[in-house]
């Protein structure tokens, strides 16, 4: 049976602000793979309703302690520098999100993927896949161990390569804090000529770095690199309730 | 400017890596009765297959509700997950085998007709793209949704809706990232 209360039955779902000022255009001139894929008409104001505000809580069945360790996918050690990259996963509102599925990819210490389309001529290694899963715990909180990813060449412009990068995908508490992006590390100088990296308006382009922190680097075995993910926060609610009754 | 947000970056061509699930198109299992698929291909503004993309789509369960803390009204029914997720396939296409959502009221009032929420990811796409799915079966509760009535141009509503197949299980649902046929996107 499908719900249909009547007008003003009180239901009161919260809503998202509106991100202005933070994603880079769909359409940037630079990036070119964005000529055929951005969409060319405007986007249509989605009010945030029921399938908005709510969203996938994927947890604890898909994720085992082991997922976020990708130095120990395989027989041996993959090549490359270990390194710890932790965080906390927050709301604008910088309210913790607990319990997220954060899911990370990245090529290995030479810049190759394990993917049959990379066909950089660099070596793969048979001890690295470059995937990896954790979930936030109930302070928000993630860490992965991984190797740092190598930059690598592509066709995007002359001499065009990518700074080092991990690729992150989060889901937060609803469909509206969905977000796929990229960690980078400190003092890339390989910024400046990566039109995806500067696709992001300036001012807030540094939230994609990440800091080399001392305190997070273990002794004798991995550095540590800290990088907390901001996902939008609750704004006003977005429909008024008509009758103030909740 | 919006304080602090973590800006969206492209998923990229590797996306295959770290995404995809074994299970991600089921997000019920196919021998669920009254499963559908629907299916379709992702086009470029060249009309090409997009062949490294990845749908993912959102949607209420069979009685309208949601599983979820924020729906004041609860789950009618447990485990449905509500979640799928395909990667486009050498073809462009992709598919998703669910169940066919419930109406939902809206805060304003109203109610919308039965939908699925999509997202597009794909090299090329700094953001992800939101479209939505309606069904060709809804006539009536189409007219009367609010977000199929807040488009301006009442032709391209057509670009929401699924298209029925021959087979009543199935329904047909291509996006056009581009093009004389872009589909409608949404800004959430």
């Amino acid at each position: 049976m499908a719900v249909h209360p009547p007008a003003g039955s009180g239901l009161v779902v919260p809503g998202y602000e509106r991100p202005s000022g933070v994603h880079p255009p769909l359409d940037f001139a630079g990036y070119r793979s964005t000529a055929l894929r951005a969409p060319h008409r405007p986007l249509v104001l989605l009010p945030h309703r029921l399938t908005e505000i709510t969203g996938p809580l994927l947890g604890a069945e898909r994720v085992t302690p082991a997922d976020a360790d990708l130095t120990t996918q395989h027989a041996g050690e993959p090549q490359g520098q270990r390194i710890i990259v932790a965080g906390r996963v927050l709301d604008g509102d910088g309210r913790p999100v607990p319990d997220t599925l954060v899911e990370i990819w990245q090529p290995n210490a030479a810049g190759r993927y394990r993917h049959r389309v990379d066909n950089h001529p660099a070596p793969l290694d048979p001890n690295f896949t470059g995937a990896g899963r954790c979930l936030t715990d109930s302070d928000g909180r993630y860490r992965f161990i991984t190797i740092k990813p190598g930059s690598y060449p592509w066709q995007n412009h002359p001499n065009a390569w990518r700074p080092a990068h991990i690729h992150f995908s989060l889901f937060g508490r609803a469909f509206t804090q969905r977000l796929v992006t990229q960690m980078f590390f400190p003092g890339d100088p390989l910024f400046f000529q990566d039109p995806i990296f500067n696709s992001v308006p300036e001012e807030a382009r540094g939230r994609l770095i990440s800091r080399f922190d001392l305190g997070l680097t273990v002794p004798e075995w991995a550095l540590g690199y800290t990088w907390d993910i901001v996902l939008r926060g609750r704004g006003a609610t977005a429909f008024e309730n008509q009758d103030g009754d909740r | 400017m919006t304080g602090g947000l973590t800006p969206s970056q492209t998923v990229g061509p590797f996306l295959e890596i770290g995404l995809p699930w074994p299970d991600g198109p089921f997000v019920v299992p196919e021998d669920t009765p009254g499963a559908i698929t629907i299916t379709g291909l992702v086009f470029d503004g060249a009309g090409a297959p997009v062949t490294d993309a990845l749908v993912e789509t959102w949607q209420a369960d069979p009685d309208g509700r949601f599983a979820h803390p924020d729906d004041p009204r609860g789950a009618a029914r447990l485990g449905f997950r509500g979640f799928g997720r395909c990667p486009t396939g050498p073809d462009g296409s992709y598919l998703i085998v669910t169940l066919k959502p419930g109406a939902l009221p809206s805060p304003d009032g109203g109610t919308e007709a039965p939908h699925l929420d999509v997202s597009v990811f794909a090299r090329g796409l700094l953001d992800r793209v939101v479209t939505r799915v309606y069904f060709p079966d809804e006539a009536q509760a189409n007219a009367a949704d609010p977000v199929l009535a807040s488009i301006a141009e009442p032709a391209r509503v057509a670009t929401l809706i699924a298209r029925p197949d021959p087979d009543p299980a199935r329904l047909r649902f291509d996006i056009h990232l581009q093009g004389d046929q872009e589909t409608v996107f949404f800004d959430v």
